[in-house]
Formats: C-alpha cells, sequence, structure tokens
C-alpha cells in the first residue's frame, strides 16, 4: 500500500501551484528600480587578434550609461577553473587565463569583446553597431587531433601547445595491458563520437547586479545551481570583494541541467558594472545568445577497445579520449571527461585491467562544460555499444554476455579508483526483462516486419557515481572546493519549521520531497515544515545541486540536523515530563515516556524552548540546529535499460516503440519526482540520440544556433515511459539511504538507442556495427546503402 | 509610442508601446504579467503561449500593436474565480506535468486551446499539437498523461506517475 505522506509517499509538488497560475518568481521576472541594461557585442569570428575597439561613437549615442571593453578589466580577476587536473607525466593542467571580457584575443564565436550599459536594451543593441572593430582573423582550431599535432596554431598564445592535459587513469604499464589483449581470444574495437550538445534549459541565463553606495552591499540575482559557489568564487577570484557584502540570490530557476552550475562573465560583469556605472544592471540572455554563451555538453571522440577471453570473460579494456573543452576553461570542465569520466570505465563489469586515456583539447568552440550525466553518459556510451558490438561479433545474447560479466560481490574496488558500495545489477535486468516484456519481443519484430518496417532491441546498463563528493577524496584528485552541503532547521515556536539548505531546487522538487524526510523524522504534517533555498544571505554554505546529489549530500545534512533538534527536544521534553532523557520516545509528533502514558506534544515542547520558564537550565533556549554533512563515499545508482525502436527501410526513419528503465536508485522519498526525473533524463538522452547536434562550420562558425537549426526533442519525438525502481539496495553510507536520480536516464538511454538501431539494421540483413549520434535518417539510410 | 488597448483576463488595460515592442514584453514589462514567459527568439519554444480572441498565440511572435482591441487571455487568469486550479492545471499537478515550471505556462494555455477545440484527443493528437511547445525537464511523458486526464480520460493504465 503506497503512504500517503512522508518518506516513500507521492507527495503532490507544493511548488506546481505558483508555477501553473504564473506567479513563479525567475530572475526575469525581477526588475529593481532603475536599472540600466547590458548588451554583450559577441565575436561572430572564431579566431583572430584585437587590433583595436574604438568605442566613442558607441558611447555618444542616445541612452548610454557606460561601454565597456577588456581594458576596464585589466587587473580584475579571471573567471577561474575549480579543479585542477594533473597530467600523466604529473604536471599540472595547461590553465589559460579566461577574462571577463575579451582581452588581445577572441577565441571563439560569442566571445564578448563589449558590454554595452544603457537605459534600455534597445539602445545598448543600437549602440552595439556605432563599435568599430578591428579584428585580425587568426585560422580556427576546430579538429581536437589536429589541433593537438605540433605546430597547430596556438589558441593561448602563452600556452606550449593545444592541450589541456594529457591525462591517464587505470593500469598505468603499457606493456601489461598490450599482453592483456595480446592474449584475448577476441578483440572488439569501436570508434566513436559522442556529439556535442547544448543542455538548453527553457530559462536562458539571467543576471542583474545591484550596488548600495551607503553600505557597500551588492546583490546579484543569476539563473544558478548554487548560489554560494557564485558567490565564493566571484568574491575570491574574479573581482576580489568581501564574501559578506555579496549576496547571491537564485529565485525559481527554470531548469539547469549543469549549465547553470558554473560561473560566467555576465554575472561578474552585472555585479562590477552595477557599482561602476552606479545604477542595478540586467541582462537576459536570448536564446540565440545562450547557444554561444552557455558552456556546452559532451564532445569527445574516443577509441574503445574491449579484450575477452575464450570464455567471453571481459579481461582487458582501453580507451583513448579527444575531450573538446573548447576555448577557455569553463568552472568545472576539465574534472568532467577525467574523473567523471575515466572512474566510470568499468561499468558493471568485473574487466580486471582498465586503461583510460584523455587527451583534453582547447578549441575555438564555446566552452564546454558538465551536463546532465557529465561524463558518465561518455563512459557509459564507449562502453555499452562496445559490449554490444563483441556480442553481435560473437554471436551471443547481449543480456547474457552482460549478466555473465556482471560485478556481483559488494563492496567493489573498480580498478580505475572507485569503490562501489552495494548494487545488485542481476536484479534491475530481471526486473527490466519483466518490464520490457522481453519475452514477446520476437513477436513485435514479426510484427514490425508483416508492416515493412525493421525492429531492433538495445539494451543497456550503466552505473554513475552520485553525490559528489567527499571532499578528502576530490581535494586529493585537484577540485579546488569542498563538496560537502549544509542545511540549517529552524523550528519555530509554534512548531512549524523553516529549512534552509544548501541544494538548489529548478525543477527537482525539494520544496515537496526534502519536508517529506523532516516531518517523517517528527511525525508531524509535511505542510508545517517549509524549504528555504537559492540565497546566500538566508542558507548556510551549502554547495548547491549537481551531479544528483541533493538528497544523498544535503539531505543527509538535513537529517543530520533534525536528528540535533530532535535530541535537544527531547531534552525539553524530559524536563516537561519529570522523566529521564534515555526514557523519551518521539512518534506522531507526540513525546512520551516509554511504559507510561505520560506525553507532550511537539508544539508544547518547541513553545517551551523559545519561551523557557519552565526549562531545564543547562539547555539553551530555542531550537536551531545546523549541520554540514561530507559523504565518504560516492553513492552508485545503476539500472539496465531496454529500447524498441522500428526503422523504416526506405527513409532511414526511427522511431522509439517502448523504453523501459529499471534502476536501483536504494530508497526512496517520493516515487513520482524519481519517476519524472528519470522520463525528463530519457528525453535528453533520446534527443541526444537521435536529433541534438551542436555544429561549427570548419571556420568556427556555430551552425546550429537556435531551436530552428538545433533539434529539440519534442513530446511527438518520444514515447511513453516504463519506469521501474523497485530493485533497491540502499547505499551503505548515507543516512536515507539513497543514491540519487537525477542523470540516470540521460546516462542510460543513449546507448540503449543506438544499440535498437544497430538490432534493427543487422536484423533486416544490413551488417552496420555503428552510427554516430544523432542517428538522424539520412545516417541510417546511408549506412543502410553503404 | 503608440498607444495600444486590449482587454487582458477580463480586465481592461491600455499603454503607450514603440512599434516593435511583442505582445510577450507589453504582458511582461508593461503589465508586469510576468506568468508569460520567453524562452527563444524564434516562434520554437512555445513558452510565451497566451490566447488570442480564444486562439492560441505565441506572443513573442505577434506585436503589442496587432493586439489592439483584443481580448487577450494570460496563465495568471486561468485559475478558477476561487482562486483554485482549474481542471488542466489540477491535472498538472496531480500527474506531475512540471518541473522547473518555466515551459508550464505556455503549455497549459497550448492545453487549454487544445481541449477547447478537440475535447477528447488521443495520445497521438496530444503530442502533434505540443509540437510548438518545448519542455526540457520531463521527456512529456507526464504533460501528455496530465492533458488527457484533463480531457476525462482514464490515464491509469498509463505506466507511471
Amino acid at each position: 500500500m503506497p503512504k500517503d505522506s512522508g518518506i516513500g509517499a507521492s507527495s503532490k509538488r507544493r511548488e506546481d501551484v505558483r508555477f501553473l497560475t504564473g506567479a513563479g518568481n525567475y530572475t526575469d521576472d525581477i526588475n529593481v528600480h532603475g536599472q540600466a541594461y547590458v548588451h554583450f557585442l559577441r565575436s561572430d569570428i572564431a579566431h583572430g587578434r584585437i587590433k583595436s575597439i574604438d568605442t566613442s561613437a558607441a558611447e555618444a549615442m542616445p541612452g548610454v550609461v557606460k561601454v565597456f571593453t577588456g581594458k576596464d578589466f585589466e587587473g580584475v580577476g579571471g573567471m577561474p577553473c575549480g579543479w585542477e587536473v594533473t597530467d600523466k607525466h604529473g604536471a599540472p593542467m595547461q590553465e589559460p587565463p579566461h577574462p571577463i571580457l575579451a582581452q588581445g584575443k577572441v577565441r571563439h564565436v560569442g566571445d564578448p569583446i563589449a558590454a554595452i550599459v544603457a537605459d534600455s536594451l534597445e539602445q545598448a543593441r543600437d549602440a552595439a553597431e556605432a563599435i568599430d572593430l578591428d579584428i585580425e582573423v587568426l585560422p580556427a582550431v576546430m579538429n581536437m587531433k589536429a589541433a593537438a599535432l605540433d605546430g597547430a596554431t596556438l589558441i593561448h598564445d602563452d600556452l606550449k601547445n593545444n592541450i589541456c592535459y594529457d591525462w591517464q587513469l587505470g593500469e598505468t604499464d603499457d606493456a601489461k595491458v598490450d599482453e592483456v589483449f595480446a592474449n584475448a581470444a577476441h578483440v572488439t574495437t569501436l570508434d566513436l563520437v559522442n556529439n556535442r550538445l547544448v543542455a538548453n534549459p527553457m530559462e536562458p541565463r539571467v543576471a542583474v547586479g545591484e550596488y548600495k553606495p551607503g553600505t557597500g552591499d551588492y546583490t546579484l540575482f543569476t539563473t544558478s545551481q548554487n548560489p554560494h559557489v557564485i558567490r565564493l568564487l566571484m568574491c575570491a577570484f574574479v573581482l576580489g570583494l568581501p564574501e559578506h557584502k555579496v549576496r547571491v540570490v537564485a529565485p525559481d530557476v527554470g531548469g539547469g541541467f549543469g549549465t547553470k552550475i558554473f560561473h560566467y562573465a555576465e554575472e561578474a560583469f552585472c555585479t562590477f558594472a552595477a557599482k561602476a556605472c552606479n545604477r542595478p544592471v540586467k541582462w537576459t540572455s536570448s536564446r540565440s545568445e545562450a547557444f554561444m554563451s552557455d558552456a556546452h555538453g559532451r564532445d569527445h571522440v574516443s577509441k574503445i577497445e574491449l579484450a575477452l577471453d575464450a570464455d567471453n570473460n571481459f579481461i582487458g579494456l582501453r580507451t583513448n579520449t579527444y575531450a573538446n573543452l573548447g576555448a577557455y576553461l569553463s568552472t568545472f570542465s576539465s574534472s568532467v571527461p577525467t574523473w567523471l569520466h575515466g572512474t566510470l570505465m568499468a561499468g558493471n563489469y568485473k574487466t580486471p585491467v582498465i586503461q583510460v586515456n584523455v587527451k583534453a583539447m582547447f578549441t575555438n568552440t564555446v566552452p564546454v562544460d558538465a551536463y546532465r550525466g557529465a561524463g558518465r553518459p561518455e563512459a557509459t556510451y564507449q562502453l555499452e555499444r562496445v559490449v554490444d558490438k563483441a556480442a553481435r561479433e560473437l554471436g551471443v545474447d547481449p543480456i547474457a554476455l552482460r549478466r555473465q560479466n556482471f560485478i556481483t560481490q559488494f563492496p567493489y574496488d573498480t580498478p580505475v579508483a572507485l569503490t562501489y558500495d552495494t548494487g545488485d545489477y542481476n536484479g534491475t535486468m530481471d526486473k527490466l526483462e519483466v518490464a520490457a516484456d522481453l519475452a514477446g519481443f520476437a513477436a513485435r519484430r514479426a510484427k514490425s516486419e508483416a508492416n515493412g518496417k525493421l525492429r531492433g532491441l538495445g539494451i543497456n546498463c550503466y552505473i554513475e557515481a552520485c553525490g559528489i563528493a567527499p571532499s578528502n577524496i576530490v581535494g586529493m584528485l585537484g577540485a579546488r572546493a569542498g563538496l560537502y552541503d549544509a542545511a540549517t532547521v529552524r523550528v519555530n515556536a509554534t512548531g512549524s519549521i523553516s529549512v534552509m539548505v544548501g541544494a538548489h531546487s529548478h525543477g527537482q522538487g525539494h520544496e515537496t520531497a526534502f519536508p517529506q524526510v523532516v516531518a517523517d523524522m517528527i511525525g508531524i504534517d509535511e505542510s508545517m515544515v517549509e524549504i528555504v533555498h537559492g540565497d546566500t544571505s538566508k542558507i548556510p554554505f551549502g554547495m548547491g545541486t549537481y551531479g544528483s546529489r541533493s538528497l544523498a549530500v544535503c539531505g543527509s545534512a538535513m537529517v543530520k540536523a533534525t536528528e540535533k533538534v530532535i535530541e535537544k527536544a527531547k531534552k525539553i521534553a524530559a524536563h516537561l515530563l519529570e522523566a529521564s532523557e534515555a526514557d523519551i520516545e518521539l512518534k506522531d509528533g507526540e513525546f512520551s515516556v516509554a511504559g507510561t502514558d505520560k506525553s507532550v506534544a511537539w508544539g508544547d515542547v518547541t513553545l517551551t524552548a523559545y519561551v523557557p520558564h519552565n526549562y531545564p537550565l543547562e539547555v539553551e533556549p530555542g531550537l536551531e540546529e545546523t549541520a554540514f554533512y561530507d559523504p565518504a563515499n560516492f553513492t552508485y545508482p545503476a539500472g539496465a535499460y531496454a529500447c524498441e525502436v522500428e526503422v523504416d527501410p526506405e527513409t532511414g526513419q526511427v522511431t522509439i516503440e517502448a523504453f523501459n528503465a529499471a534502476d536501483d536508485f536504494g530508497n526512496i522519498v517520493n516515487p513520482m519526482i524519481v519517476d519524472g526525473q528519470v522520463h525528463g533524463g530519457i528525453g535528453q538522452g533520446i534527443g541526444q540520440a537521435l536529433l541534438e547536434n551542436c555544429a561549427y562550420d570548419e571556420n568556427g562558425q556555430l551552425l546550429s544556433a537556435s531551436f530552428m537549426d538545433y533539434a529539440m526533442p519534442r513530446a511527438d519525438d518520444v514515447p511513453f515511459y516504463g519506469v521501474d525502481h523497485s530493485s533497491q539496495t540502499p547505499c551503505t553510507h548515507n543516512p536515507l539511504g539513497v543514491k540519487g536520480c537525477g542523470e540516470a536516464g540521460a546516462i542510460g538511454s543513449p546507448p540503449a538507442v543506438v544499440n535498437a538501431v544497430l538490432d534493427a539494421l543487422n536484423s533486416g540483413g544490413k551488417a552496420v556495427d555503428h552510427i554516430d549520434m544523432p542517428v538522424s535518417p539520412s545516417r541510417v539510410w546511408a549506412a543502410m546503402n553503404s | 509610442m503608440t498607444q495600444v488597448s486590449m482587454t487582458v483576463n477580463g480586465k481592461s488595460v491600455s499603454g503607450d508601446v514603440e512599434g516593435r515592442t511583442l505582445l510577450s514584453g507589453f504582458l511582461r514589462e508593461h503589465l508586469s504579467l510576468t506568468g508569460t514567459h520567453v524562452g527563444c527568439d524564434t516562434a520554437q519554444c512555445g513558452a510565451c503561449v497566451v490566447h488570442v480572441n480564444g486562439e492560441a498565440v505565441k506572443s513573442c511572435n505577434m506585436l503589442a500593436l496587432e493586439a489592439d482591441g483584443a481580448d487577450v487571455g494570460t496563465i495568471e487568469g486561468q485559475a478558477n474565480a476561487d482562486g483554485s486550479l482549474n481542471v488542466i492545471q489540477q491535472a498538472f499537478q496531480d500527474h506531475h506535468g512540471l518541473q522547473c515550471g518555466f515551459c508550464t505556462p505556455g503549455m497549459v494555455m497550448s492545453a487549454a486551446a487544445l481541449l477547447k477545440e478537440n475535447p477528447r484527443p488521443t495520445e497521438a493528437e496530444v503530442r502533434k499539437y505540443l509540437e510548438g511547445n518545448l519542455c526540457r525537464c520531463t521527456g512529456y511523458h507526464n504533460i501528455v498523461k496530465a492533458i488527457m486526464a484533463a480531457s476525462g480520460q482514464d490515464v491509469s493504465s498509463i505506466a507511471a506517475e
């Protein structure tokens, strides 16, 4: 019987009411009295040397307040990178400066050159047209492999080459890896591209900077997943401001998917310019601007080799990847192809020898950083494609091959630096086989064939490392930040509770799910608990929301703080009940003395905490506790996915006929929200597999710079999804036993879709081993007819 | 500047606008009706859908002056008279048809227009009708389900919430 409240209940989302009635408060809805507007003049050249910028005509235009160029930011810090990767020779990564406005060179289409602040946006835009630019066009460095060659055009003149780092994980002895492959009974090799994507949350980025000269206080309203991180980076590394004089507010945020983690130049600019212009300054990105200024995702070119013994056991795995970082290092860009990617190459399998090689490249493109899954989709895609190819080559069932090689003993130390605490990969596969009715596939295929269509079944398994992360471990790996989180549980005198959390909700439903936990622990109605997030002046220093970490990390902090509250409340209750603290029990919002009928209600205890007349003298008044939680390990959600497609052999058109997911997220607080997270991830994964592609031409022009050119999945591109999360192995090291569910769908679905398309083509007698994503009709048709 | 007058959510309004002012801008900036969202600049995303004389219209693709004299409905006018959610809004909440909420006003306005012209749409008809509304959060599953539920259809056999 499903619960109707508390942990495990599909409580309806309370935040929905404001969103459904137009009463949300998104950053672009915020207008500050007297605000000016900024328009950024962005480079339309991918790579060039700035010879001169003449802003004099623009400055004389009507309504113009001030025109800024890179010169105004000499001596101001650049945009920082939050993770220093060490290359395989022990050297730090090459880390070029990333100025707020271009200095000396422009390095990608969209690189901001000048910022025009004016009374209206239209005036700012008009004035931008009057800026006289002289830029010497340089060759655009677009191809990663060519960019790595000696003699390639340098994007950053002060670096020795365009390679940010050459990194390795796993087996360092090349001869040992060679030997494994030499002794293999079978080796399967695959070259593939993980296509470049744009996250495209539906709300474009916005920043509003405000400065109060009377007090010296700044406020930045911004579309962020982690306001405290933005404040820290901007204050400490960019503008050199004292944190206590800066408030960062991320109100309702219309989706993030990773791209709103990062500290962007426009945020620092609006904060800086608010003081320089003595007026609030607002920037609202257009969608076209978003395509050339939001950090992009993925963009890996990889070779993967899988070695198997004569019994089809995986005995070795080697990958060589070129990862595109774009023109500058975005906040967490360096960690994505390395610690968020290489560490996942073991997948669900007990492969004993693994070597991961990654060359991270600078190119004349928009910076690339974390996008939903961040490194894990790239790892999973390679691994699950090569496993499927191996099954096809060996003529064995792809599910049987996977099951044979599954890790089944936990904890399990992988050869690529992780320790999986728990899991049951056969368990999720069992669930999938039933949910997706795999036994009935042959009949469905026959029916499709009778209609002239090819039907394919694609299987995929995934594991991800979520709940980022133990600070001491990521610190050793180069993170320049701690990755704990924090929560303050403030019990009000009348018993209602405000919980201030470091996590940020921008679609995940924290405002509903988090109170379910606190209310359940105390035994009060969920409506008595409210979550406060997104404002550095209200919340403790938490690291925000990304990497499916909110409940596993911030939720754990919230549990710890609630436990402290309960512990203190029991002291007060013991005093009121004239009993020993050890005998006090809390159930359904009542404190009682064990074995008696004596009790006192939650509200009486909370009132006593704030009106401490009859009160234990050794206890402080008030009832408010803060806890920080630093996880002991990552969490490891895992699952098995099945996609069924039909391919029209005449046109190459692919349609998704069925999609089923069986995930193990450990314990679940709100099943409805979890299902929704998986649906959304699958939708984005199908988008990557079939539709989406961020394309540049050889001169560095961005060809997909609007929704006219960049194919987002629409309602008629996707089916209803089947989602099962009944196979549960709770996380062993956080108090809720939760693992995280935000990225699973985006990680697990692209290989399932592509495997299904290849299965369909091969069933039709076309021996096609590979098609790069997006698997568009033209690519499918070409593969079938080559 | 030219004066424009229209009825918005049953109330007469007017304002001075430039010729280039879009209806979305007039609603958001002049009337502070910020429930209508702007998610793109190519009339693709549908976050800005409002009703103009009963028809679903992308308000970023219409000049404010073109709506002179029109009867305009926005998300702020959709709830029941007592402030409770209307049938479509309630179905979106019941079936988790929204996550970040940014596309939601456009989705609700499009859904209302769909159900007006087709009171019991099939799944395929709902999906086809929503071609002009992008959502990045939900994978559309629960949006389609919510709209079918709002039309009075039994959606209990559709997998998951």
